[in-house]
């Protein structure tokens, strides 16, 4: 039964790699204080970027293309929001309005092609533990570098000046200004980082997942993502916790039939959608858990008086 | 101007010439000029609206001076921006304190510093600096725990630990009950004995007579005058600020029917959020005719028992009555047909739409007037009307009916606000904090309306923080501390100092 | 670097000047695509937006657009003004067409008035329902609206799938994921002989007047735009912040319903999986270039609606993809947004020179 698993497990971690990679960078965002609705359509602009770029230099030039192409996607979102200080849920908007029409218009040029993909790379020790190994450890490099992806952004908000910064400014920014800090520019890093990662996210679904490009191919990851950091509450180990969850639920689907469950498939594929609601309820519904994480000024335009 | 720079002396550690600064439709200072020596404490004393604020953000870099020169130790600096303040060595304590909820003590002053990051040592730091200034601190509480006056000292530590040479307050005492007063002055005294110049800023008289060596008085944008305040009397310092005597309100005693209007009984309330206060079995009796004051510092109780009140927030039906009928399980529309007005501390956002004109913004509680409301439609030539009237009526300066509510000044929105609620010809009228930020006129004005409406007959209760303004207009005063309640006394009975004791004595339980 | 500061009051001009400029910048943006593309914006422009209008089929088709879009985004904008972000239309619309289709499929055969009346209600029943499902979610558990009524939009859409694929193929048909064609009693009648434009525009029409009313004279769209506002002032006056989100959604849910009602029994015919060309996302952008306001709704969907037939004209005839019609739906909302801005905003009036020496003097330090 365990030999079964290992290998469900095991894709269970790589269809969970996008949501990591878009949920920490969008957890990265919130807690400067920006809710960026964008993710979905960075994420498609990072796959059309990542693809075409791997036709060319390889998945690893795809995704450095894809992370580029996502924090330039965030940039007219943070002008706007931040610049101009406007509604960041309707910005958000159309951001995926325009990441997808962008993409699709772009990806018409590469509907037919295929990429390689990536082989997996058993790391040497690591992958002979038992279980854990050969699920953790048996993955494309994309797949150990969202482990990195989560390290960093862990230590970063926990442990040094940037993460406290970062965490002063999505609380109040008007204490932040007032004590020195340029409350703007910080947030505009925070939110091209949130692309970035979003840009290797669709990287990785476009030159890893499923090597190919397909209008519309991340089907709501983005906003599945979104939907994670809130069940999060806003901590990276618990978005990692969510992020797998729901790599394990897509996975599940696929299985269903194997594990005896006579539903539809289209049926099976809602899941996911539904779980996201119901996660959403459950963390929701506990006002206090929220009010204790959720950083006090996020989704509020900030202008600077002076 | 007589800016005291001659050459053989040492220079001031920071002098304004001719600052000149303005907004939209306002010159918030104008030719302002001040200097202030070495270890000097100097006041700049002026009302709500006189320009203090913003010509402490142009010495603290937070807004930058159209015209004007800023010399620092005899050399000339522009202040781009708070950090290059900082490093000059000027620190500012802010009223409305800009500190961090959900960091620790260490970690908003972290934020401050600059140099290696380690909080450890830091921990240290802060504790020994709070202790050589009397300033006792716990570097590992997060700050949403502190009380007012606590996190006032995680600003001014904040400050010190930077080695200002120019320390800036602005209205530092607003929070503080008198007895707080003293020992924050023990402290700014030994900081100028060290070489320290201390700009103080501040409306009250009595504590810049008390304190200061020099006062720059200022009066719509401009300087009306330098002086010692020591030498002055506070009628003298009053003249100067507002250039004529300070109004007064007169309270002709009362010949109505005392009954009770608004009671109180046993209202405990636990609150779900971690940043707020909760209630313990607070019980009160408001009668017609009569003005009663809560008193005590915001974050006491004071935003939920509001809400109690208003029926933002409901309770058991009995825990409320208004005239002698159980409200508390009513919402707050509903109270308001029981003829319940609210005029709250927020006024734009709460008690005003901030874009919507002030005739929709009279809507916000007057539709329920049959003439402004019929079969769900609304009449906007009658709410145009009656916003009219109210103008007219409360003397609010404004560009007519349908400005927009954010561009009226503090005072006039605060009279729009005041006005529309009287006019609903309420039985209990529940004012927050009614002169806050308003200038000395508009205040007087606001205040005898207050009176006027309680001798009418209508029961009214003020929550202020600020204690003259009760003693002003009382007829009893009690103290919201630590979310409870002290029983009111008639303000002949009681005094400032004998309030402070309670507003201190249930905070200390409380930390 | 924050080069804005608030206007005392808001500026009426630039609310009124803001859609128009949006237009034109967006328009600005296009024709530099069209010239990176190589082609020659002004041939690209007059297959847009004349060459459509040039035969009555055209008018006929951009009215057909229209109305679903303008009666989506009525409602949606209703939300929008009390900060409802119902941005699921999509899923309310294909729950309408479901919940239509289902009283076609099921009447199929029968003959009578009442069949084409009852879809529509059972459309306005299944995405009001879709509606009202966030709306419980937001007022019992406070989850977000935003997300909750975005997942349920994939819901109804593999839902759609399932039933087009299953239970309601169509099983005279091919192995295509379609119903039956509906019969005439399900279907609305076209207004001219020839053209597609069916009696469904007239709902809209009427619709249109209906929320104007609403909008302008009523109580509720008062407590509404208090509560999108200013939510702290909705509070103090007591209006109902629940019910503020239930009506929104529900409302919206309905509108949105009963266009995917008239989609199904108008130009489709049958239940498809192409059902909607995402006239529940573009209705998004029509209630903001319309200001949210009835009219400018009116106006903005007949422009959402000629990009919509442009892009399928410049597909067919200059070889540009389609989906260039959401690039330019995208862009047309981030500079309406943009626009926007500068109601509430001007630019700061502070010298630039004084600005240039600011920055000077930091890179000296």
């Amino acid at each position: 039964m365990i030999e079964q698993l290992i290998p469900i497990l095991a894709t269970t971690l790589a269809a969970a790699t996008p949501l990591v990679f878009a949920g920490l960078g969008e957890l990265v965002t919130e807690k400067s204080g920006v809710i960026n609705l964008g993710v979905e359509g960075m994420m498609l602009v990072g796959a059309i970027a990542g693809f075409a770029a791997a036709l060319h230099w390889g998945v690893a030039g795809g995704i450095v293309a894809g992370a580029v192409a996502g924090a330039l996607a965030a940039l007219p979102f943070c002008f706007l929001t931040l610049s101009l200080g406007t509604n960041q849920p309707a910005t958000g908007l159309a951001l995926t309005i325009f990441g997808i029409g962008l993409s699709a218009f772009i990806g018409q040029f590469y509907v037919s092609q295929s990429l390689p993909g990536l082989q997996p790379y058993a790391i040497p020790l690591l992958s002979s533990i038992p279980l854990l190994g050969p699920v953790f450890f048996e993955q494309s490099a994309v797949v150990y570098l969202s482990y990195l992806a989560f390290g960093l952004v862990a230590w970063m908000l926990a442990r040094t000046r940037w993460g406290l910064i970062l965490r002063a400014v999505g609380e109040s920014p008007e204490a932040a200004h007032a004590i020195g800090y340029h409350v703007i520019g910080i947030r505009y890093a925070a939110t091209c980082f949130g692309g970035a990662m979003a840009g290797i996210a669709g990287a990785y679904l476009s030159t890893v997942y499923t090597p190919l490009w397909v209008q519309n191919m991340t089907a709501g990851r983005g906003w599945i993502a979104v939907a994670l950091v809130v069940f999060a509450t806003w901590k990276p180990a618990r978005l990692m916790l969510g992020a797998y969850l729901f790599g394990g639920m897509t996975i599940l689907q696929l299985h269903a039939q194997g594990f005896g469950v006579d539903l539809p498939s289209q049926l099976l594929a809602a899941v996911p959608y539904v779980a996201t609601i119901l996660v959403l309820v459950l963390i929701s519904r506990d006002r206090k858990v929220l009010l204790l994480n959720l950083p006090a000024s996020l989704g509020k335009p900030y202008i600077s008086g002076g | 101007m007589s800016v005291p720079l001659s050459p053989p002396e040492i220079p001031p550690r920071l002098a304004l010439w001719h600052v000149t600064k303005r907004y939209p439709g306002v010159v918030a200072n104008d030719d302002v000029s001040l200097a202030v020596m070495p270890g000097e404490i100097h006041a700049v004393l002026g009302e709500n609206g006189a320009g203090k604020s913003t010509l402490m953000k142009i010495i603290y870099g937070a807004v930058q001076a159209d015209e004007g020169h800023l010399v620092w130790n005899g050399q000339e600096v522009r202040i781009a921006n708070p950090a290059a303040a900082r490093h000059l060595g000027i620190g500012m304590v802010f009223q409305h304190f800009q500190l961090f909820d959900t960091l620790t003590v260490v970690e908003n002053i972290a934020l401050a510093l600059e140099g290696r990051f380690d909080l450890k040592t830091l921990a240290l730091q802060v504790r020994a600096v709070s202790e050589k200034y009397g300033l006792p601190l716990d570097p590992q509480r997060l700050v949403h725990s502190l009380s007012v006056g606590e996190r006032q000292r995680v600003e001014i530590v904040r400050c010190l630990l930077q080695n200002p040479q120019l320390l800036i307050l602005d209205e530092p005492t607003s929070v503080l009950t008198p007895q707080a007063v003293r020992k924050l002055f023990d402290t700014l005294r030994q900081l100028a004995s060290e070489g320290v110049s201390i700009l103080y800023i501040s409306h009250k008289l009595d504590e810049i007579r008390e304190l200061c060596d020099r006062a720059t008085v200022m009066r719509g944008g401009k300087v009306t005058g330098e002086t010692d305040p020591r030498q002055e009397s506070a009628a003298s310092l009053a003249r100067m600020m507002i250039g004529r005597e300070l109004p007064v309100c007169s309270a002709p005693p009362y010949h109505g029917e005392r009954r009770p209007v608004l009671q109180v009984q046993g209202l405990n309330f636990r609150n779900e959020d971690p940043f707020c206060a909760s209630l313990f079995d607070v019980n009160l009796s408001v009668n017609a005719g009569e003005v009663v004051g809560i008193a005590g510092i915001s974050g006491n109780g004071q935003a939920e028992l509001l809400a109690a009140l208003s029926g933002e927030q409901v309770s058991r039906p009995d825990a409320v009555l208004i005239e002698g009928a159980p409200v508390g399980h009513l919402h707050a529309g509903q109270r308001r047909n029981r003829g319940l007005a609210f005029v709250p501390e927020e006024r734009l956002g709460r008690g005003a739409v901030p874009a919507m004109t002030l005739a929709q913004n009279y809507l916000l509680t007057a539709h329920r007037q049959p003439s402004l409301r019929r079969h769900g439609l609304i009449s906007r030539t009658r709410a145009r009307e009656f916003a009219a009237r109210c103008i007219e009526r409360f003397d609010v300066r404004c560009n007519g009916v349908l400005a927009a509510a954010r561009s009226l000044s503090g005072g006039n929105l605060q009279k729009f606000i005041v006005g529309r609620e009287v006019m609903q010809e309420p039985k209990v009228m529940i004012v927050a904090q009614p002169t806050w930020g308003v200038d000395v006129g508009a205040s007087a004005f606001l205040r005898q309306t207050l009176l006027d409406i309680a001798r009418s007959g209508v029961a009214v209760l003020v929550i202020s923080e600020e204690l003259e303004e009760l003693f002003e207009i009382c007829d009893r005063i009690g103290v919201l501390a630590g979310g409870r309640l002290s029983e009111p006394v008639p303000r002949e009975e009681t005094d400032a100092e004998q309030i402070g004791l309670l507003m201190a004595g249930t905070q200390q339980q409380a930390a | 670097m924050q080069i804005l500061e608030p206007r005392g009051n808001p500026s009426q001009l630039m609310r009124w000047l803001a859609p128009p400029l949006a237009i034109m910048l967006t328009l600005l943006a296009a024709a530099a695509i069209f010239a990176l593309l190589g082609k020659s914006p002004l041939q690209a422009f007059y297959v847009f937006f004349i060459e459509p209008l040039e035969y009555a089929n055209g008018w006929s088709e951009l009215l057909l657009k229209a109305s679903p879009l303008i009666l989506i985004a009525q409602g949606l904008a209703l939300g929008f003004r009390a900060r409802v972000y119902n941005i699921g239309a999509e899923g309310q619309f294909l729950l309408g067409a479901i919940c239509a289709s289902g009283v076609a499929i099921y009447t199929d055969g029968m003959t009578g008035w009442w069949i084409l009346p009852a879809m529509v209600l059972a459309g306005a029943i299944g995405g009001g329902l879709w509606g009202a499902l966030p709306a419980w979610l937001k007022t019992h558990y406070n989850a977000e609206e935003t997300l909750t009524t975005l997942m349920l939009g994939y819901v109804a859409s593999y839902l759609l799938s399932w039933l087009v694929g299953g239970p309601w193929r169509d099983p005279a048909g091919t192995n295509f994921p379609q119903s039956i064609l509906f019969s005439e009693p399900a279907m609305f009648a076209p207004v001219f002989e020839g053209l597609r434009l069916n009696s469904s525009v007239f709902i809209t029409a009427l619709a249109v007047p209906l929320f104007w009313l609403f909008v302008s004279k009523s109580f509720m769209a008062y407590q509404l735009a208090v509560g999108g506002e200013a939510p702290a002032a909705a509070r103090y006056a007591g209006f109902s912040a629940r019910r503020t989100v239930w009506v929104s959604l529900i409302v919206s849910g309905v509108t949105a319903g009963i266009a995917g009602a008239a989609e199904a029994a108008g130009p489709v015919g049958q239940l498809t999986l192409s059902l909607s060309p995402g006239y529940g996302f573009a209705a998004i952008i029509v209630a903001w270039v319309g200001r949210l306001h009835p009219v400018g709704i009116v106006l903005s969907g007949l422009l959402l609606a000629l990009i919509y037939i442009g892009g399928e004209a410049a597909q067919v005839s200059m070889q540009l993809p389609s989906a260039i019609s959401w690039l330019f739906q995208g862009m047309l909302l981030f500079f309406l947004l943009g626009a926007d801005a500068f109601v509430d905003f001007r630019l700061k009036r502070r010298p630039l020179k004084l600005w240039l020496k600011d920055r000077a003097k930091e890179q000296e330090a």
